[in-house]
C-alpha cells in the first residue's frame, strides 16, 4: 500500500513509545499499525522509539543464561534460513495489518447498523480496550459524544470534521476526556473510520437512544 | 560445542564478545568499558549478522548469543518475566534473529534495536497471549548493496541516543525505562521525555523517501 500524503493528523509520542515498547492494548497496536501502514512520517518516529527500547535494554541489567543454552541453541539451528518473501502490495483501502483482523478488505467486513444510518464492525482484541469499523453515511453524524478514556479514531475512507479540525483518509484523531465532538462526515464519499477506546462513550443527549448498541462495545 | 575464539584478525569485537561471554553478569565498570569499544562494537555486531545471512555462520550466531542473550533475559525479567520463561523467550529471539537475518537492514536499525523489536514480539506472543498488529511490510526488503556511510551514521546516531538516555536525570531516565519495563500505562507516559529525538527519525524518513522513489 502506498504511504499517504498528505496527512495532517498523526500518532502522539505517548501512543508511538507505547507501541514501541508493547505495552498497549491490542485494540490500540491495530490502529497504530494500521496508521503507520500509510505514513512513513510515524513509521520513521516509531524506528526512532524502538531504538529508544534496544538502548534500554542494552542498560538494563543482563542475567546469567544458562550453563547450556548457548549448545541448546546451537543444536536448533536449521541450516536453511527463512525465504525472503516479497508480498504483493495490497489494492483497497485497509492495510494489511487491518486486513488480516476483518479477512479482508472493505467487501469483508460484516456491518451491523447501530441508527442515524451508522453501521459498524467490532474486531475481536484481547481486554483493555476495543476497536471497531465505522461506516458513517456522507453528511450524517455520531452522535456527540464525551469520553472517559482515550479514544483514537483513524480514517479510512473519506473525511469527517468536528469542532477542532477537518480529518481526512490517513489522518488520525487522539480524543482524551477533555474532548466533547460531533464527528460529521464530509460530503462526497461515506466515510469508514478505524476508532479505538479504552472506555465506554458516553452520550450527552437524550436523542440519540437510538445508537444506545453503538455504548456497548 | 564450537570455539568460540575466531582467528579471523578483523574481527574488532572478539575480545569484548569472549569477555561478555565469561561475565555475563556484567558490573558496572565493566559496562563502562563496553561504551568506549561501543562504535566498533556496533559494526561489529552488523558484521556478525551479516555473517549469519551470507555463510550462516554458527560462530557469529555464538558470539551475538553471547551478548545479547542474557541481556534479553535481563530485560524480560526486570519487565516481570520469571527466569524460567524469560530464559526460554531469549532462546527463541535468538533462534528468529538466526532465522531472520536476511531481513535486517543496518541502513535502519543497530542490532540491539532490532533483537529489541523480536523480544518485544515475542514476550507480547508468550506472556500476554496477545496478538501484536504490526505496520505493513515495506515493499522490499534491506536494499542489495547497501550504502556502508548510512549504516554507520544511523549505527552512531543509536549510539548517542543511548549515550543521552545514561545522561537524562535519573528521575527522567527511570520514568523512560518504566516505560519500556511495562510500569507505565498509556497515560503515564510523557509526551516529552527530554530526550533528544529526531535524528535517528530524520534519517530513516529520508532513507524512506528515497526508497519509495526508487520503487515508482
Ligand atoms: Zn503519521
Amino acid at each position: 500500500m502506498k504511504p499517504m500524503k498528505d496527512i495532517k493528523h498523526h500518532l502522539t509520542n505517548s501512543l508511538l513509545m507505547g507501541y514501541a515498547a508493547g505495552t498497549l492494548p491490542e485494540a490500540f497496536n491495530l490502529v497504530v499499525a494500521t496508521h503507520i501502514s500509510l505514513c512513513d512520517e510515524c513509521r520513521a518516529q516509531l524506528a526512532e522509539f524502538e531504538a529508544v527500547g534496544g538502548e534500554v535494554m542494552m542498560r538494563t541489567d543482563a542475567m546469567a543464561m544458562n550453563a547450556d543454552a548457548l549448545d541448546i541453541a546451537l543444536a536448533a539451528l536449521t541450516d536453511s534460513p527463512e525465504e525472503v518473501q516479497i508480498k504483493a502490495e495490497r489494492a483497497g483501502i485497509f492495510p494489511t495489518p487491518l486486513a488480516d483482523y476483518v479477512g479482508g478488505d472493505v467487501e469483508a467486513v460484516r456491518w451491523r447498523r447501530v441508527g442515524g444510518g451508522v453501521k459498524q464492525m467490532i474486531l475481536p482484541t484481547d481486554s483493555g480496550a476495543t476497536v471497531r469499523l465505522l461506516h458513517i453515511p456522507a453528511g450524517a453524524s455520531v452522535p456527540d459524544h464525551g469520553h472517559r478514556g482515550l479514544e483514537l479514531t483513524l480514517v479510512l475512507q473519506g473525511a469527517f470534521k468536528d469542532e477542532t479540525d477537518r480529518f481526512g483518509t490517513g489522518d488520525i484523531e487522539v480524543a482524551n476526556e477533555e474532548l466533547d465532538h460531533t464527528p460529521v462526515a464530509e460530503d462526497g464519499l461515506d466515510c469508514i473510520c478505524l476508532a479505538a477506546t479504552d472506555a465506554p462513550l458516553k452520550f450527552n443527549s437524550f436523542l440519540p437512544r437510538l445508537a444506545q448498541p453503538f455504548v456497548k462495545i | 560445542m564450537l570455539n568460540l575464539v575466531d582467528t579471523r584478525a578483523d574481527n574488532v569485537a572478539i575480545p569484548m564478545h569472549v569477555r561478555a561471554m565469561r561475565q555475563p553478569l556484567a558490573n558496572r565498570k565493566s559496562k563502562e568499558k563496553r561504551v568506549v569499544n561501543e562504535n566498533n562494537g556496533r559494526m561489529a555486531w552488523v558484521a556478525e549478522v551479516n555473517a549469519i545471512r551470507e555463510h550462516q555462520d554458527k560462530q557469529a550466531f555464538a558470539r551475538l548469543f553471547s551478548h545479547f542473550a542474557p541481556r534479553v533475559k535481563g530485560f524480560l525479567v526486570r519487565g516481570g518475566a520469571a527466569p524460567d520463561q524469560a530464559e526460554e523467550i531469549a532462546q527463541d529471539v535468538m533462534a528468529t534473529m538466526w532465522r531472520k537475518a536476511h531481513l535486517f537492514d543496518p541502513a535502519r536499525a543497530s542490532v540491539s534495536t532490532w533483537i529489541f523489536t523480536i523480544a518485544r514480539n515475542r514476550q507480547i506472543d508468550i506472556i500476554r497471549r496477545a496478538r501484536r498488529p504490526e505496520p505493513e511490510d515495506l515493499p522490499w526488503g534491506p536494499e542489495a548493496e547497501p550504502d556502508q556511510e548510512e549504516q554507520v551514521a544511523l549505527q552512531q546516531d543509536t549510539e548517542r541516543l543511548g549515550k543521552a538516555i545514561a545522561e537524562l536525570p535519573d528521575k527522567q531516565r527511570e520514568l523512560v525505562e518504566k516505560a519500556y519495563f511495562g510500569e507505565l500505562t498509556h497515560a503515564q507516559i510523557a509526551e516529552e521525555t527530554g530526550l533528544p529525538l529526531g535524528t535517528i527519525k530524520s534519517r530513516i524518513r529520508l532513507a524512506l523517501d528515497r526508497l519509495r522513489h526508487a520503487m515508482r
